[in-house]
């Protein structure tokens, strides 16, 4: 056969794969969204016989004194001062960490890299925040999303530091820079690329995460909004267009960011991984 | 001399050790002191306010108790599936995507998209494409005349199940790890072959597949690591059920934090750690060696 011909047919079929196995998921997903009650509940492809998509969506926004709003709002507040956090203390800590690079340093990192793989220990960490008393409160639920993801963070700052000539740094100081502006002004602003890329990923995780809200943030009054899903599926689980609306709402956040910060995403999670 | 002292106690003083304070007290007080006093406290009966030394009895019910005891043996079967299959799938798919075809760029956005979205969210999609009457996968298989499978319901199916939607889940990261590390390869190499007459699959055999050694190590530790601590899906998709069929040492943790059992809970928890470090590291050490042979 032709080789071009054969090149043709090899590209239908992969898209024809991926349409089956990617695309119809999400789809289904929006339909149903857009359904009623019964027409959902066959949980087929057919169209439905009334667009209720805004119907639904205020429903869901509506339901238990509108949970999932002060869900979102949690986890706007969670995930913003989390990524902060995360960005200024990471930096700091791999500016050090890079540029020393002396025997206590290396075995602080090996320590950190302990972090990629090392399961978090459930009840004893509740119990330290339990003695620093923010066991269930936002402020304990920050402190632990920072924690988890310092790891991640650290290598990739480490590695994008180690692109940054050292050479900029004396040139500084003997200009007369001290530490606070040397990082402030020089360092600071040659890490954008790597600070976007930490905060874009570690923005997904945190928003995203479900265990740690879970075990340290529970309760249906003052969820997160992964947890509000959860809950919400367990009140409301046969009514699958309400379900899926909340899936469609909760995923909006996610989706603009991927479209957005796509390269950053990419990278960020593609390196982040191979490096640890 | 004097001068190279003098310029260390500058870098010293430039680069000062009380900058990495912030995030190290936080990672040593929420992440390493917890990790140290899991074992001391998996050895207790514990109340939080209070805790008594009771040896070995936690490891004891937790070995001898079956509902318990399947976590393990589940974990590290869920943590084989989903990585193997991510191996495999993944580098089929990153050869698909290394060919210089139009309709790449389309599939590497189409196969990363699970990667950003919420599991919980994945979860409750697929536990509703797993509808044992109603779902849209059984719906398919019932218009194709196969008939209807018991996804989540049926004992010996449903831990595959909710691997094959983690495997879904997890292919984009995997596959662009794969595409990095081929497009890594020196094109010298596959051409001088080409012009000895290595045919397409010899180049692959011979060239690519050592070449691409250290891409597949990241995806194997990674998927394996991920299998062995994952949670939010199977707690999503089926709870541990049905009956304990389906739990990990993760949801058993969670059960038995939620009994208020915090003591046998940790010893969970331990258990888990050692899984994940007498599985991940011989297996990372091995691996990374063979790198260095090639």
């Amino acid at each position: 056969m032709n080789k071009r011909v054969k090149r043709l047919i090899f590209q239908v079929i992969a898209v024809l794969v991926t349409l089956v196995a990617y695309i119809v998921p999400f789809y289904f997903i929006i339909l149903t969204a857009c359904k009623n009650k019964k027409e959902a509940s066959w949980l087929n492809l057919s169209l439905p016989t009334e667009w209720k998509l805004f119907e639904n969506i205020k429903e869901v926004l509506t339901v238990n004194d509108g949970m999932i709003i002060r869900a979102f709002f949690n986890s706007l507040v969670l995930t913003v001062c989390s990524v902060l956090i995360i960005v200024v203390v990471t930096a700091l800590l791999a500016f050090v960490m890079q540029r020393r690079n002396d025997r206590s340093t290396r075995l602080f990192s090996l320590l950190i890299l302990a972090g990629l793989i090392v399961p978090s220990s459930v009840v004893p960490t509740y119990w330290v925040l339990d003695f620093l008393h923010i066991s269930k409160t936002i402020v304990g639920l920050i402190i632990v999303e920072v924690a988890l993801n310092i790891s991640f963070a650290t290598i990739l700052y480490r590695g994008f530091m180690g692109s940054i000539p050292q050479a900029i740094d004396e040139a500084a100081i003997i200009d007369g820079c001290g530490t606070g502006k040397l990082f402030m002004k020089i360092i600071l602003p040659l890490l954008k690329p790597v600070t976007a890329t930490v905060a874009v990923v570690s923005t997904l995780h945190v928003y995203n995460d479900f265990v740690n809200p879970l075990y340290y943030l529970p309760g249906a009054k003052n969820a997160t909004i992964q947890l509000s899903i959860y809950y919400f599926s367990g009140q409301y689980g046969s009514d699958w267009n309400l379900v899926f609306a909340d899936i469609l709402l909760i995923s909006i956040p996610v989706v603009v960011m991927y479209v957005v910060f796509n390269k950053q995403i990419v990278e960020g999670m593609v390196a982040g991984s191979v490096k640890g | 001399m004097k001068r190279k002292g003098k310029h260390k106690s500058i870098a010293q003083k430039i680069y000062s050790r009380k900058l990495m304070l912030p995030a190290a007290a936080i990672y040593v007080v929420i992440f390493v002191i917890p990790t140290f006093s899991s074992f001391f406290f998996s050895f207790t009966r514990w109340t939080l306010k209070d805790w008594e030394w009771i040896g070995l009895d936690n490891f004891i019910t937790f070995f001898q108790e079956p509902s318990l005891l399947i976590g393990l043996k589940n974990t590290i079967l869920y943590g084989a599936m989903t990585c193997g299959l991510k191996v495999v799938i993944a580098l089929l798919l990153a050869i698909l995507l290394t060919r210089g075809w139009k309709i790449e760029g389309y599939l590497r956005t189409v196969i990363f998209i699970p990667t950003i979205i919420s599991t919980i969210a994945i979860g409750l999609m697929f536990k509703s494409f797993m509808h044992p009457t109603n779902g849209i996968i059984n719906q398919a298989l019932d218009q194709l005349g196969i008939g209807s499978v018991f996804w989540l319901t049926d004992k010996r199916l449903a831990l595959l199940s909710v691997a094959l939607v983690d495997v879904w889940k997890g292919l984009g990261v995997a596959t662009l790890i794969y595409v990095a590390g081929i497009k890594g390869i020196d094109r010298t190499y596959t051409e001088a072959a080409e012009i000895d007459g290595a045919s397409g699959v010899q180049r692959f055999r011979y060239i690519t597949l050592p070449l691409i050694r250290p891409a597949m190590n990241s995806v194997l530790i990674l998927s394996l690591i991920g299998g062995l601590r994952n949670f939010d899906l199977i707690w999503v998709m089926t709870g541990g059920g049905p009956g304990f069929t389906t739990d990990l040492l993760t949801t058993v943790i969670y059960k038995q934090y939620a009994n208020g059992l915090y003591g046998l809970s940790t010893a969970g928890n331990v258990i888990l750690f050692l899984v994940v470090a007498l599985i991940a590291f011989p297996v990372y050490y091995y691996l990374t060696k063979k790198e260095e042979v090639y």
